[in-house]
């Protein structure tokens, strides 16, 4: 309540100038916000819970869930050692890596999906060889994976590639003349400093894998308990049962929520210091 | 500052040199782009907005283009999809002229929900279903039993997609028939390895040859290159009658009925049977 008096006392104080920032502020604010406020204010229905708790809905969850985590540990094992060298080393072709690596942030998802069909689609550039092997990947529970890394992985590597360069570089040389290898100053040195960093990205990550849609409609398809997760079963549920995709729309938003908070009280605690 | 203010300039160029270079070949543009465009280039243009089933794309494309020939000023805007999604975004309040669904079930929720008024829907045209098969056949499927085999991969429109509500029903008929036998459709469904958003989606998968085998309108496999087509026997069919209808909302309810009429007109049945419809006059 104080804070809204200061507030205003703040306005009065500044005089009518301040307007020009507070305005196209609340209009902005209310665009983002009132969409939301819609969606959670429509899930209060007495069938909310049987909806949510419906076996679509939980098949969808479930599925999201495993293809998410399994998208991020893919991201973090993989994704560490190129943000280290990322942001370490000089090596040729760095910066060309760098751009391939943000490439998919900006890029539509439909595009994602559609150059990860045209690769390795069974007719794609590398479905005949996979196919010898007896692989077909489109239509699979791998797919949901592969597309949900595409795009989601390279806001992990970024935000380690971040966090690495952070580390100050007294403290390698330190190391180094302690006689620590490449190993040792990656395990005790540079890991335990940009611990926050990796942990922040790896839930950004999370986040942007439970959302993904676009690429996965393209690569994976849509099937109950093998490609549909979450946002395509809400896709496809708003046309027949838009109970179970405001349920569900609405169990995201709050995962996404307490995800987000997450990272929040990361990036705080580690300002102090 | 300055930069902010070269990056608009450059972003007012850039929108003006595309809708200039791009007015007349818009026809699925995305609303908001295609109204922009046309207050733009043509000042005192009419538009006309049609919500047309997805499998009328090629075919109402094309009478677009006619119908503006033919009535100067006139711009026709078409938004193709799953004849659901179009009925929801209706409903949400979407504005348009007129309404082309692909099954009775979804121009009946709409007359429900009051977007048809008074007027009465037409049935402009018939559609059979049929079986597409990439041209390669990767799975040998030679006749319609083959799509029960293990391991097909099929891909179907969703069930709330009439394509796939049609699939189905066809699915139930041949489990009917002894040839086929009872676990027909049991095991075809098994094979389902893609529930598409609606029918050209299916179409998509198939032509691609990530999918062995799909089911989808006549039309479909007509206007689309590279499918070989498997045609279901009449007596196992499921014959789709298309409405039209114009929308309460409409600012134009004469050009709207012009745009219906012409659809029906000879000429317009002409097209459509040239993209595989069945005509209906």
């Amino acid at each position: 309540m104080s804070t809204l008096r200061r507030f205003f006392r703040h306005l009065a104080s500044n005089g009518h100038r301040d307007w020009i920032f507070i305005i196209p502020s609340l209009i902005l604010v209310a665009l983002l916000g009132l969409p939301l406020l819609a969606l959670i204010l429509r899930s209060f229905d007495k069938n909310f819970f049987s909806y949510a708790l419906s076996s679509s809905a939980l098949t969808a969850l479930r599925l999201s869930l495993i293809t998410s985590l399994i998208s991020v540990s893919i991201a973090v094992v993989f994704g560490t050692p190129l943000a280290y060298m990322l942001a370490r080393w000089k090596f040729f072709g760095k910066s060309f890596i760098e751009l391939l690596i943000d490439l998919p942030i900006v890029l539509p998802p439909s595009v994602a999906g559609l150059a990860l069909l045209i690769a390795f689609g069974r007719q794609g550039l590398f479905g005949p060889a996979l196919s010898i092997f007896g692989i077909s990947l489109p239509f699979t529970t791998v797919a949901v994976i592969m597309a949900q890394t595409f795009v989601s992985a390279p806001l992990y590597v970024r935000a380690a590639r971040i966090g690495f360069a952070e580390v100050d570089v007294q403290m390698e040389e330190a190391a180094h003349v302690e006689g620590a290898n490449q190993w040792q100053l990656f395990t005790e040195v540079m890991f335990p400093l940009a611990e926050r960093a990796l942990i922040g990205g790896a839930i950004l990550t999370w986040t942007r894998a439970l959302g993904e849609f676009g690429a996965t409609i393209l690569f994976a398809g849509n099937l109950e308990g093998v490609t549909q997760t979450m946002p395509l079963a809400i896709y496809l549920g708003f046309e027949s049962n838009l109970g179970v995709a405001i349920a569900l729309s609405v169990m995201l938003v709050g995962v996404s929520v307490v995800l987000l908070l997450l990272t929040r009280r990361l990036e705080k605690a580690h300002q102090p210091k | 500052m300055k930069r902010f203010i070269t990056l608009g300039l450059l972003l007012v160029i850039f929108l003006t040199a595309c809708g200039t270079a791009s007015a007349p070949t818009q026809v699925a543009a995305p609303v908001t782009q295609a109204t922009a465009v046309a207050s733009t280039s043509v000042p005192q243009s009419t538009t006309l907005t049609v919500f047309a089933a997805a499998s009328l794309t090629d075919a109402f494309t094309e009478i677009g283009k006619n119908f503006e020939s033919t009535h100067a000023g006139v711009t026709v805007k078409f938004n193709f999809a799953g004849s659901q999604t179009l009925r929801t975004q209706l409903e949400a309040g979407a504005t348009a002229d007129i309404f082309a669904s692909a099954n009775q079930t979804e121009m009946d929720t709409a007359i429900t929900d009051g977007l048809i008024g008074q007027n009465t829907p037409k049935i402009f045209l018939n559609n059979k279903l049929a079986v597409v098969l990439p041209s390669k056949n990767p799975a040998n499927v030679q006749t319609l039993n083959d799509l029960a085999k293990p391991g097909l991969k099929l891909v179907l429109a969703a069930d709330v997609v009439p394509a796939g509500k049609y699939a189905r029903q066809i699915l139930d008929n041949m489990s009917k028939n002894a040839i086929f036998g009872n676990d027909f459709k049991t095991k075809v469904l098994a094979n389902v390895v893609s529930n598409e958003n609606d029918v050209k989606q299916v179409v998509a998968k198939v032509q691609l040859g990530e999918a062995d085998a799909g089911i989808v309108y006549t039309s479909d496999a007509i206007s689309t290159s590279d499918l070989k087509t498997l045609e279901i026997p009449n007596d196992l069919n499921v014959i789709a009658k298309y409405p039209i209808a114009v929308l309460t909302k409409t600012a134009n309810p004469d050009l709207a009925a012009q745009f219906i009429a012409y659809v029906l007109s000879s000429d317009g049945q002409n097209i459509l049977s040239k993209w595989g419809f069945m005509p209906v006059q």
